[in-house]
């Protein structure tokens, strides 16, 4: 009776160091050890996956990487195959972000994805023909208003200064109205829920959206009538990536070339670690409220 | 008249934009508006820069606790203002502009304010906010008790969405018979999770939006018709 | 030397030591990173005074040869990869500004005080940068002066554009906001923020009624008893969508009856207001468990950043 009464003594004074230790090993443990894990396919993901599928080849699909460092490690993984199944279906790609600091995030989805993997071979993603980067466009949500009317009105000049006239890809787009998809894996404001506001909805533009885990019970009231899919989190990022693995294999399949399901063996461990101080901070409660009232 | 001019300039310019939206003749009008947003946005930054430079020097010329710590920022943003307005270490993209030295994307990959991005501002923004990976831990074992029937619900749904959200989810098949054809699709968990999200946390926040919703377009009429003139601050 | 003190002393001198092992015994290198050289030549063309590209094997190091060098990132394996010092030193830097942050777990230190500073002056920084030449020198020089911005800045500016100097008004509403710093003249300064306040107001205004009120509704409207076709043509109560429909129906209107506060929440609308409290408590547990993935995966990036491309221990 007495060594019981002494742990439950020690676990209710218990300094929150120690917790903070073991979530680091939680998470640090799987990634020393390599540990991943791939996923099933939900629904709200799934429909995005076939909806690029569908659409023919060569379709004009604009790409807005929303996000900065805070929430990369969730969104980049999502921009990586959301990229590359654009780049396997042979879409025209254009690039832009709203957020000034996920300029260099656009760039580096740029550089590995369409430059790396798919610039190369007997037909390769030529810049300006295939695909351009529209870059920063200032202004927060009313520079995605700004889209919707006019894209040379919001950025008349590409990333590396080049005239938006002169690159075929330009030609004959005018606005966010001529895109047959827009994707953005975003987070925050301006994000996914702007451009519902300001572009999906209003002008009738099919739009899908990735989104961190803490945005995403916010969006989760436009699925499925104001957005085509949903991917949400590192979960979703993950669907995404087994999907693609399941559907090109080669290259697909390689670990390499999936960031989100290397991240999903940490995951496990630290939700498996959640769940038990949840339940161990309950048993706690109630042998403190079983003490006092045996005591009273 | 301090205050009834920027009010009419509200006025004008917010009434235009809801008339450019119905109207196509009046787009041209909205699209100039919103040119003209960026541009003065972008220079309420630079007044924003310029008061945190202010604050920063009053601290440091008052001597007041902690001064050293405002000279670091001042000086991380005098670097990084200078590396990044000067391109240091940034060349033309094409050989045709070898000849305008400032012609390269000022964030381009190996300059020095890419540097800046890549090594300075990326790692410490991003493991500031990983910190509360281990504070919300922290908060799950000292807050959340089941105390009452919200707590419980809280508490039941926090802990079926967080197993639904890894492949966890699939130890509950253990538990249950396999299919007629043998599969263990059968996903309660993941079913659940699912149910979950679609119903119950998919109303309850949408009754949330419906409430923003309506005090969004409330406030915004009120600041149109002059109502609300709280944004102007007080007199002066 | 008090205990604490003597056991920090010893984990800073057991960590340095196996870092620097680790740093002498690494097949792989502690952050080293490798850059490869993109060279970008042109040769001047003599009657237009325009550089033109190199042709396909010409040498560049002829006369009237001008070189730029880019460095790009490259794996160590790739031929031609040298070692970048600069990266590399970023790379510590990262790291070890990394574990200043990681040190507030312990309690609040000068460390990440410092840390904290530096971020403060190089985002708000960034900031300036990035508005500065997106929109100063994109926008508004381009329009102000074509062949300013021709000359110094952005080549690609068609040589036909005129001044338009009606970007004047926003530059000039723009800078009134530093008359706050005036107090005589503060008043100016509310001029452009009315500007920003009503562009944003009357956009909203339209866009949230349509998109987070009127679709939502529409969204809500669902028949309570669905029908499907079975295989024969005939038709199936659809008990699954039927329920699922009706839980959305009685959760989004009991949440509403909730945050409808003019009339007091007693007998039936008190009932109907505890079902709404219940259907938002589980939406904040879902809420909360899913910040939970996010907040898990951050901590995942960072610590396989110091695992992966700082000490080398391990290949993602």
């Amino acid at each position: 009776m007495s060594s019981s009464v002494t742990i439950l003594d020690r676990l209710n004074v218990l300094d929150r160091r120690w917790i903070f230790l073991a979530m680091a090993l939680a998470v640090a443990a799987p990634i020393l050890l390599g540990i991943g894990s791939d996923e099933s396919p939900s629904p709200p993901t799934k429909r995005l996956f076939d909806r690029l599928e569908e659409l023919p080849e060569g379709s004009r699909i604009l790409m807005a990487i929303d996000f900065d460092p805070n929430s990369a490690a969730e969104l980049s993984p999502m921009a990586l195959a959301f990229t590359r199944h654009c780049c396997l279906r042979r879409h025209k790609i254009y690039f832009v972000t709203t957020w000034g600091t996920g300029v260099p995030l656009l760039d580096a989805t740029i550089k590995t994805v369409v430059q790396s993997e798919f610039g190369r071979g007997d037909r390769p993603y030529q810049y300006g023909i295939d695909y351009v980067n529209l870059g920063f466009v200032a202004g927060d949500a009313v520079a995605i208003s700004q889209l919707t009317s006019d894209i040379r009105k919001a950025r008349s000049q590409d990333m590396q200064g080049t005239s938006l006239d002169s690159l075929p890809v330009m030609n004959d787009v005018v606005s966010l109205q001529d895109m047959q998809l827009l994707i953005t894996p975003s987070a925050g404001f301006p994000g996914a829920k702007e451009w519902v506001q300001y572009a999906g909805t209003p002008y009738k533009i099919p739009l899908a959206a990735g989104c961190t885990g803490v945005q995403s019970t916010q969006l989760f009231p436009y699925y499925p009538d104001q957005l085509v899919g949903l991917v949400t989190g590192i979960r979703g990022a993950n669907e995404y990536e087994s999907m693609l693995a399941s559907k090109y294999p080669v290259p697909y399949a390689e670990m390499s070339k999936r960031p989100a399901s290397l991240r999903g063996g940490p995951q496990r461990w630290a939700h498996r670690l959640m769940i038990s101080l949840i339940v161990l901070g309950n048993a706690i409660h109630f042998a403190n409220r079983y003490r006092r009232s045996s005591h009273s | 008249m301090s205050k009834t001019v920027p009010v009419i300039i509200a006025s004008l310019v917010g009434f235009l934009m809801i008339f450019a939206f119905f109207s196509p003749q009046l787009l041209w009008l909205r699209q100039t508006a919103e040119d003209w947003f960026a541009i003065i946005t972008t220079i309420a930054m630079i007044y924003g820069g310029l008061t945190l430079c202010f604050h920063h020097l009053k601290k440091i010329s008052d001597s007041e606790a902690g001064w050293g710590f405002s000279a670091v920022t001042l000086l991380a943003f005098g670097v990084t203002v200078i590396v990044g307005m000067l391109k240091i270490g940034v060349v033309p993209e094409t050989a045709r502009n070898l000849n305008h030295p400032w012609s390269g994307p000022f964030l381009q990959e190996g300059g020095a304010f890419w540097w800046i991005y890549q090594y300075l501002f990326s790692p410490v923004v991003s493991t500031m906010f990983a910190l509360l990976a281990f504070y919300v831990a922290s908060a799950a074992f000292r807050a959340f008790r089941a105390k009452n029937v919200e707590a419980i619900l809280l508490l039941v749904t926090a802990l079926i969405v967080l197993l639904g959200q890894t492949k966890d989810r699939e130890i509950t098949t253990l538990f249950l018979p396999a299919m007629t054809d043998g599969s263990t699709s059968y996903l309660p968990i993941a079913d659940l999770t699912e149910f979950i999200r679609k119903t119950i946390v998919t109303s309850g926040q949408r009754a949330i939006m419906i409430g923003v919703a309506l005090g969004v377009v409330a406030t915004s009429l009120r600041i149109l018709l002059g109502l609300d003139r709280s944004y102007l601050g007080g007199d002066e | 030397m008090n205990r604490e003190t003597t056991i920090w002393t010893l984990l800073f001198i057991v960590g340095g030591l196996s870092l620097a092992y680790h740093v002498q015994s690494s097949e792989r290198g502690v952050g080293q990173q490798f850059v490869i050289p993109v060279e970008i030549a042109g040769r001047v063309d003599a009657a237009t005074g325009v550089i033109v590209p190199l042709g396909a094997g010409e040498s560049t190091e002829g006369e009237g040869v001008i070189k730029g060098v880019r460095y790009d990132k490259a794996g160590r394996e790739t031929s031609q990869a040298v070692y970048s010092l600069s990266r590399t030193i970023g790379v510590w830097v990262a790291a070890i500004l990394t574990l200043c942050v990681f040190s507030y777990l312990y309690r609040d230190n000068p460390f990440y005080k410092l840390v904290e500073s530096i971020i403060v002056g190089v985002s708000a920084g960034y900031w300036i940068v990035q508005y500065g030449w997106t929109v100063l020198v994109s926008k508004v020089l381009v329009k102000l002066s074509p062949d300013l911005a021709r000359y110094a800045f952005l080549p690609e500016t068609p040589v036909d554009a005129k001044p338009e100097y009606l970007y004047l008004i926003p530059v000039i509403l723009g800078c009134l906001i530093f008359c706050r710093l005036i107090p005589k003249a503060a008043w100016l300064g509310r001029w452009p923020l009315a500007f920003i306040v009503g562009t944003t107001a009357g956009l909203k205004l339209i866009l949230f009624l349509n998109a987070d009120f009127v679709r939502q509704i529409r969204s809500t409207i669902l028949p309570l008893v669905v029908l499907s076709t079975n295989a024969s043509g005939g038709s199936d109560f659809d008990w699954k969508q039927s329920i699922q429909n009706l839980v959305i129906v009685v959760s989004v209107l009991s949440s509403l009856t909730y945050f409808y506060f003019s009339v007091e929440h007693k007998g039936w609308v008190g009932r109907i207001s505890r079902v709404g409290i219940w259907v938002l408590m589980i939406s904040f547990g879902a809420s909360f468990a899913l910040t939970v993935m996010g907040r898990i995966t951050l901590l995942t990036m960072r610590l396989q950043f110091l695992f992966d491309d700082w000490l080398g221990l391990v290949r993602m």
